[in-house]
């Protein structure tokens, strides 16, 4: 019995556990090797450099100008994002006339892939065949027919962002109905007696008991902020944009490890890159680190 | 206040209703006006898209976002033969079927095992399930293009089944943890009681029993695979492949054409090969919506 079960476990790890090890752990792992190397391909020889990778990093104006935009989106992408989806999501509490509808219509680009989305709105921001310029010229805004929102260094970052919002705020508004569904009534009655207004319910109970759901969702958008990778690529043609004003450390990084065979420099990027995912989510969850709420 | 309610007659009172719904609903208007025109931002650019494909070049070029005046399908049946749509169509399935069965298979006998036996290392390997789960592919990418390459699985679909499987494990085996703790541990103890062998009591009674988070982890993975990006634009190229034939998945070679598109100027099929990746996505998801919005939100809220 005792030494059917061992075979038995040891049988059902062993698979998954090997493909596991081989495609995940052991990149992972070993990129942390690579990162100080000094390495352009296959045939060539891989040596260590010690703290060069670290040294040119700081000193790559590239590196700066991708680190800067990821900043930009990621102070703008989830303060809107969610903003939009706690409104929608409030909206929707009392119940609505077509709700189904609007529910339906804002998750839709969620299931979509990124690179869809990427391509479909390549469409969209198109200056000759675009419905937005064309549109907006139609409209009299003469100035902005034929305009190209992705080749003027201005606009290619906020029209990249839009992008990410257009196609998340259903995922979170879907979220954040769940959570405020899941508050009891009892409160609102209770403080609805007390003479409290729509807005103040709202401010004083409804946020502060969705503050496990927000701090999830605020971790969510800021993984994907620093992530971007195929909506920039794809939005610019891999280039980062007019004078890369869109370029963000993932595209960045993929150009330099697969475009130019820099591939230590390109894992030495990627570090970083974890490490301010990592450094990023552990700050949120411990923002108002109380217990896990229970009600 | 209980007065003025009593002095009030039962025709005045639905008077006073249907004036107060009316009320309501005008207060309601900049609610509606909110939504509708989000929907119509979501909306609009995926119908454009849909009537573009429909209509010719010289139309698209002269009014981008005029309707279409007589309908060409034969942009579709160029998309999808000499666009390669259909061929992408075929890599993308003969990749996800697998790769969804194994992920799913595999996922739920680490979980069963993790959920339902103490052995030495248990701990390593759920920390090491784990770990998976907070690290960005970008870091994996260089040494896993490598290990690829020598393995010599590069450029090949089985390869990208495999990595598949691998990079679903972490969060699949995570759900299902949590998926197999819920079941009642009486009825594995009675099957094993019965003589059941460790494997039949898994296949028997306590695979069917997880069906419903088996459904839920097939949903999220099928999606995350079926519009996997960053791996097989790593993985997979056309190197060594005779004119005509293609290893892209769908959504990479959706992007191939949008980059072809610069020097081949064929705008309409464009449009039909976007609409054919988003048709069959748009009625799949209206036929399961329930389903898929859990399915997708469980790792936000299980998180």
């Amino acid at each position: 019995m005792k030494y059917g079960q061992k075979r038995f476990i040891f049988g059902f790890l062993f698979v998954p556990l090997a493909l596991y090890t081989l495609f995940v752990l052991i990149p992972f792992v070993s990129s942390i090797l690579v990162a100080f190397t000094r390495w352009r391909g296959v045939s060539a020889n891989i040596t260590f450099n010690g703290l060069n990778n670290l040294v040119r990093l700081v000193e790559d104006d590239l590196f700066w100008n991708a680190l800067a935009n990821n900043l930009r989106v990621l102070v703008s992408l989830p303060i809107i994002t969610i903003s939009m989806a706690l409104l929608f999501a409030a909206l929707f509490a009392r119940g609505l006339r077509g709700q189904r509808f609007f529910r339906i219509t804002f998750f839709f680009p969620q299931v979509l892939s990124a690179a869809v989305v990427a391509v479909l709105f390549g469409f969209v921001y198109h200056p000759t065949i675009g419905v937005l310029s064309s549109l907006l010229g139609a409209l009299g805004f003469r100035q902005f027919a034929n305009f190209p929102w992705l080749g003027e260094t201005n606009t290619v970052l906020p029209a990249i962002i839009f992008v990410a919002i257009w196609q998340s705020v259903g995922f979170y508004m879907v979220l954040f109905i769940a959570s405020m569904q899941s508050i009891p009534t009892e409160y609102y009655e209770a403080a609805k007696i007390d003479g409290a207004s729509e807005w103040a319910l709202f401010w004083g109970i409804t946020l502060p008991l969705m503050r496990d759901t927000l701090r999830t969702a605020l971790v969510f958008l800021m993984i994907g902020a620093m992530d971007m990778f195929a909506y920039v690529s794809i939005l610019t043609n891999e280039t980062g944009g007019p004078g890369r004003a869109a370029q963000v450390l993932s595209s960045y990084l993929y150009g330099e490890a697969f475009r130019r065979q820099n591939f230590g420099y390109a894992t030495m990027l990627a570090l970083v890159l974890m490490l301010l995912v990592l450094g990023l989510s552990l700050i949120s969850l411990r923002v108002g680190g109380q217990e896990p709420l229970e009600y | 206040m209980a007065q003025t309610i009593a002095s009030k007659t039962p025709i005045e009172a639905e008077r006073r209703a249907a004036r107060w719904n009316f009320a309501a609903i005008l207060k309601r208007s900049p609610i509606y006006l909110v939504l509708v025109t989000w929907a119509l931002l979501v909306i609009y650019p995926l119908a454009w898209t849909l009537f573009s494909a429909l209509r010719t070049d010289r139309e698209i070029m002269f009014t981008p976002w005029g309707m279409p005046t007589v309908l060409h399908f034969e942009n579709f049946t160029r998309a999808w033969t000499k666009a390669g749509i259909g061929q992408f169509f075929f890599n993308t399935l003969l990749v996800v079927i697998p790769s969804l069965f194994f992920t799913l298979i595999l996922s739920a006998m680490v979980s069963y095992v993790l959920a339902r036996y103490e052995f030495t290392g248990k701990r390593i390997i759920q920390n090491l399930f784990l770990a998976g789960l907070m690290f960005p592919i970008f870091l994996a990418l260089v040494p896993l293009y490598f290990i690829m390459q020598f393995l010599g699985i590069r450029n090949t679909f089985h390869g990208l089944v495999l990595v598949y499987i691998a990079f679903s494990l972490p969060f699949t085996v995570f759900f299902l943890v949590g998926f197999f703790k819920t079941l009642p541990r009486e009825l594995m103890e009675a099957a094993i009681i019965d003589g059941a062998t460790h494997t039949e009591t898994f296949l028997k009674v306590m695979l069917p029993l997880a069906q419903p988070g088996l459904v839920t982890m097939a949903i999220f993975n099928f999606l995350g695979q079926w519009n996997q990006f960053i791996l097989p634009t790593l993985l997979m190229d056309n190197s060594g492949l005779a004119e005509g034939q293609t290893r892209y998945v769908l959504s990479q070679g959706l992007y191939f054409l949008q980059i072809q598109q610069q020097y081949a100027n064929d705008w309409s099929g464009l449009f039909a090969a976007v609409s054919l990746v988003m048709i069959p996505t748009l009625l799949v998801y209206i036929i399961f919506q329930e389903k898929i919005e859990k399915g997708l939100t469980v790792g936000a809220l299980k998180g």
